[in-house]
């Protein structure tokens, strides 16, 4: 059982939990993440990365957003309620050391997991190029973070509600062109704009690393559930990643398998809405 | 094969017995002999396949003494030479036999830990039934005493009325062992430790413990509370139990010895790395390796539509690759599940297959579907990615392998389209690479294995493994077995 110990709505649907987890807080590195269930008996099992930790008050902080079952429940859950299992830290974590000038991507509530990455590589002695990207103004998420470790901060919508009109990989495909050009891309967010910010880089020559978050169950290698295609060989983003090189990625194999529930998720988050409705009109009721 | 059903086969031997325990004078071999073989009373085929309860049903008490009563209690018992740990059989059948099942039961704990696992889930045809003299002299293993299904029945007998009596534990060493996962070598080790008067911790990954016991072996052929039964014994000994708990990640191996004060570790990690064939189309939608299938199914309870939020593919035709018990178990399982039809593609034949021979006929009785002889070439998918055929090959046998089974050769040009909505590649089982990738100094086979001496110790000091992580994917008693031998190492080093 582990103690929700603070509960922030970030956007309309991405919220921020911190939870009591002592030995995950000790051992997690960027780039890793937890599976996690609400109920032991009948739940699914989620992974989600891990956003930060602190290890002395035994925290980890989790970043989701509410759009399947799962994580609709838990956006429901408040302090001082608990989630019943929490399994982690999981994944190799990401290689952080002096690359030079490294460019961090984040598109929506990618930027979760890139937080931990861009501090990494910030304290690695390395200059930070962010570039955060989102649907609309609404949904962009720790914006003030972000731009306090960057050394350059680029921020885009797609319909210009905050700062560039563009999509990421606009700025993106400018930053690689600069001579030098950086010596390496983080990007994490929709599979979509991982594929595409891996097309973007692929001309230049830069090293792109791109972290995935598949379906899984064990998340130790056990069930292959999460298995993609890198390099034209299988690999297990549970226990080989998260994070692979975005040119070798099958991103299209990768969100069609993502797709692969869709139908039982659809009716399950459709059930998952009439239920919260049928909540509050009998709360209204006297 | 026609279908028995359970009432008839009480009264049959009910009257049986009846008869012979009317005689004044004991039973001659060739008496015994003639004793009908007792057959498992089983679920009827068309109704076990809507439901996930245990399809063979147990002896009543009458079957289980005439069963015991074939026995011709050879002075040489081969049948202890086929079981890998030395239950005295035909001491507990003598037991049985003679109504005694408590006693049979404490002559079976002597050696077993899991006897009512074991009764379900050994391969007792090709151990201890293997050797059994009543089936050399009716020509047929089948028709040897059915040694599992007594230890079953008083398994299951002595924990319907109250369980085995708690074992004694020796006064507090002060010594403290972890214990890594949660399935049958790792129970066996828990308990033998124990016992001994150290503190256990068992550590387990996913968040019920049981190991392959509740993630890959279905509920119609182990119920899940048996298992249940078998922890709460453990942690009403005083065995702790940390479950979300993975070594290597949530702590590292090394850790629990230089930090945590723990004086010796076993790793029974069980061999969780699923195979694959390496063939195209393999990570189509409508994959699934076999321990992806049947986790759902099992641990996380897809089979229950309504109540599981865990999602399982329900198509209407199914291929399951391979022969072994895995696959069976997978088949039957889509069974279960609802699907139209479902088929078993293996590339040699009915007698190279490595499923049990029960568990086979099972299948079949339950309507699966085999193809003998044939392999899959590679997946099919349509533009959104989901698996819709198979192109597969035919086979023929050639000569004897490294294994003694005939090598299955492909028939050049045989190639032909079978379409299919789900494919589940059981195959077989690496060891999980997890604890040696996080553990400095561990030496492993090329397998990926951990290498142990014959007391069951790894290349590092104090740290012990057993079961499939060393022997890849065997059998639940061979991992008891080793899960025995390591416990003995561990005490021996702890006096």
């Amino acid at each position: 059982m582990n103690k929700i110990l603070d509960r922030t709505q970030l956007s309309d649907d991405v919220y921020m939990m911190r939870l009591d987890a002592p030995y995950i807080a000790r051992e997690r590195l960027p780039g890793q993440f937890v599976i996690l269930q609400l109920d032991n008996e009948f739940g699914e099992r989620i992974p989600l990365t891990i956003a930060d930790a602190d290890p002395l008050e035994g925290s980890i902080t989790i970043i989701f957003q509410a759009v399947g079952k799962t994580t609709h429940n838990l956006a429901d859950k408040q302090v001082g309620e608990s989630v019943q299992s929490v399994l982690g830290p999981l994944g190799q974590p990401t290689h952080i050391e002096k690359f030079g000038t490294v460019v961090c991507v984040g598109g929506g509530i990618g930027v979760a997991p890139l937080h931990p990455i861009v501090k990494g590589m910030k304290a690695a002695g390395n200059r930070i190029i962010v570039i955060v990207g989102a649907r609309t103004k609404g949904l962009v998420i720790m914006e003030e973070q972000m731009r306090a470790l960057a050394d350059e901060f680029i921020i885009c919508t797609d319909d210009g509600s905050l700062g560039r009109k563009a999509l990421v990989t606009e700025p993106l495909k400018e930053v690689c062109g600069r001579i030098p050009k950086p010596d390496m891309v983080v990007a994490i967010g929709p599979p979509i704009m991982m594929k595409f910010c891996a097309e973007a880089t692929r001309p230049f020559g830069v090293h792109t690393l791109v972290s995935l978050n598949t379906i899984m169950i064990d998340g130790t290698g056990m069930c292959g559930g999460c298995r993609v295609t890198v390099g034209g060989q299988t690999k297990f983003v549970c226990v080989d990643g998260p994070e692979f090189d975005g040119h070798q990625v099958d991103f299209d194999n990768m969100m069609q398998r993502l797709k692969a529930y869709r139908k039982h998720e659809d009716h399950a988050h459709k059930q998952c809405h009439l239920d919260a409705e049928l909540r509050s009109k009998e709360s209204i009721t006297p | 094969m026609s279908h028995s059903s359970p009432e008839a086969l009480a009264a049959q031997a009910c009257q049986e017995l009846d008869d012979l325990l009317k005689r004044t004078t004991p039973l001659t071999p060739k008496e015994r002999i003639a004793i009908t073989a007792q057959e498992m009373p089983t679920q009827d085929p068309a109704i076990r396949r809507r439901n996930v309860q245990e399809v063979a049903l147990g002896y009543t008490p009458e079957q289980a003494r005439l069963e015991s009563l074939r026995c011709l209690q050879c002075r040489n018992a081969p049948c202890v030479q086929g079981c890998p740990v030395r239950i005295d059989i035909p001491g507990f059948l003598k037991a049985a036999a003679d109504g005694d099942f408590q006693g049979a039961s404490t002559i079976i704990r002597k050696n077993s830990l899991l006897p009512a696992v074991c009764g379900r889930v050994c391969p007792q045809e090709t151990q201890c039934q293997e050797h059994c003299t009543v089936g050399k002299a009716l020509k047929s293993v089948d028709k040897a005493v059915s040694i599992g299904r007594v230890e079953r029945f008083v398994a299951d007998l002595e924990r319907e009325t109250g369980g085995a009596v708690a074992p004694t534990i020796k006064p507090a060493t002060g010594k403290k062992v972890a214990v890594i996962g949660t399935g049958p070598a790792s129970i066996t080790v828990a308990a033998d430790v124990r016992r001994e008067g150290h503190q256990v911790v068992m550590f387990e990954a996913f968040h019920k413990p049981g190991g392959v016991l509740v993630y890959g072996i279905p509920e119609f052929r182990l119920p899940k509370a048996i298992v249940q039964k078998e922890i709460d014994a453990l942690t009403g000994m005083g065995v702790e139990l940390k479950t979300n708990f993975v070594i290597g990640r949530t702590r590292k191996l090394k850790a629990l010895i230089e930090e945590d004060g723990f004086d010796a570790v076993f790793i029974g990690t069980g061999a969780g790395l699923p195979k694959f064939m390496n063939i195209e189309g393999e990570n189509l939608v409508g994959v699934f390796s076999a321990n992806e299938y049947l986790t759902r199914a099992n641990l996380m309870k897809a089979y229950d539509f309504d109540r599981s939020d865990t999602p399982i593919s329900r198509p209407g035709r199914v291929a399951v690759l391979g022969g072994g018990n895995v696959a069976m178990d997978a088949a039957r399982t889509a069974v279960r599940l609802g699907a139209e039809e479902v088929h078993i593609i293996y590339r040699r034949t009915e007698v190279e297959m490595p499923a049990r021979i029960e568990e086979l006929a099972h299948a079949k009785e339950e309507g699966v579907i085999f193809h003998l002889l044939e392999n899959a070439k590679r997946l099919i998918g349509d533009k959104d990615g989901c698996v819709t055929a198979l192109e597969c090959l035919r086979y023929e046998l050639g000569e004897p392998d490294a294994s003694g089974r005939r090598r299955p050769v492909e028939v050049k040009g045989s190639e032909f389209i079978r379409e299919i909505d789900a494919v589940i590649v059981a195959i077989g089982n690496d060891s999980n690479p997890l604890i040696p990738r996080t553990t400095d100094g561990l030496q492993t086979t090329k397998w990926g294995n951990i290498i142990v001496d014959e007391t069951g110790k790894t290349s590092i000091d104090r740290v012990y493994a057993g079961g499939d992580i060393v022997l890849g994917a065997a059998t639940v008693i061979l991992a008891m077995g080793e899960g025995r031998r390591a416990a003995a190492s561990i005490n021996e080093r702890l006096k």
